[in-house]
């Protein structure tokens, strides 16, 4: 399997992933394209780290994006909470103001 | 003979993973319900540690199981689940800007495809080490990767503190 399968995949991922961030309303919706770009992202490491399995550093990037991928999940999610509290919908559009 | 054979069949899983991954993903874009949109996407990461299985990273694979579809979309599940007005029409959400987003991702994907088409893989030449994966990267994880690996550790408990602090309660002098 040459690894331009792999780069093909990880560009469709990318662009639904895009295509979500861009259109949906709701910032849960937003983060879960967030997700998607990231493990487009991931799967180009790999693919990269597949023809040359003797050094590691591919799959070694693709674990650092992991973790910082729960770290952003974990933060956003928490500002998402606090504007629910605040302005009690999540629906991006009607969150106009930076005023606390 | 049999390698081949096996060659064979990775190809075929690769594609069957791949088309189900680009499936729920794209449930994801159009679905309208936001419980949908979090399964659909455990689906998603489910095939995309299949292809990682396949492009022999199974360390990588594992720990996609394990944070991702155990962790992170439980996360957002919890997320879906509190900011949501049960009264209120629930866990439909609407979108906009839908022919920007659709003309954007459309545009990007064309250049990508021409663009990784037009690279020549066959300069690469692949050279494969049969020792054993996760064993290595135990051990480069604690030799070469060690001051990056402990500042993963420190950002993930500097953020898990964060997000902690953000979304507890009021304390004084802010309100709400």
């Amino acid at each position: 399997m040459s690894s331009e399968y792999y780069f093909i995949l990880a560009a469709a991922l990318f662009c639904i992933g895009l295509a979500v961030i861009i259109t949906k309303k709701n910032a849960v919706m937003v983060l879960m394209g967030v997700e998607l770009v990231l493990n487009a992202a991931n799967i180009n490491f790999v693919a990269v780290n597949k023809n040359n399995l003797v050094s590691l550093d591919g799959q070694f990037f693709a674990l650092f994006v992991i973790v910082m991928a729960a770290a952003e999940a974990a933060v956003g999610l928490a500002i998402v909470l606090k504007l629910f509290k605040y302005f009690r919908t999540t629906e991006l559009d009607k969150i106009n103001q930076l005023k606390g | 003979m049999m390698r081949k054979e096996i060659l064979v069949l990775i190809d075929i899983l690769f594609y069957i993973f791949s088309a189900l991954a680009i499936l729920s993903a794209g449930v994801i874009l159009f679905t309208k319900n936001l419980l949908y949109a979090a399964f659909s996407l455990v689906a998603t990461f489910l095939c995309v540690a299949a292809v990682y299985v396949l492009a022999q990273a199974e360390f990588v694979a594992v720990t996609q199981l394990m944070i991702y579809v155990g962790g992170i979309v439980v996360l957002l599940i919890f997320g879906v689940m509190l900011t949501n007005k049960i009264t209120d029409k629930g866990i439909i959400t609407s979108s906009y800007n839908r022919f920007l987003g659709a003309i954007i991702a459309i545009s990007l994907f064309v250049v990508l495809f021409y663009g990784i088409l037009k690279i020549n893989f066959g300069a690469v030449e692949s050279q494969s080490a049969d020792m054993n994966n996760v064993n290595q990267i135990g051990v480069e994880l604690l030799t070469e990767y060690l001051l990056p690996f402990e500042i993963a550790a420190v950002v993930l408990l500097v953020a898990l503190i964060g997000a902690s602090v953000i979304s507890g309660y009021k304390t004084k002098g802010t309100d709400e």
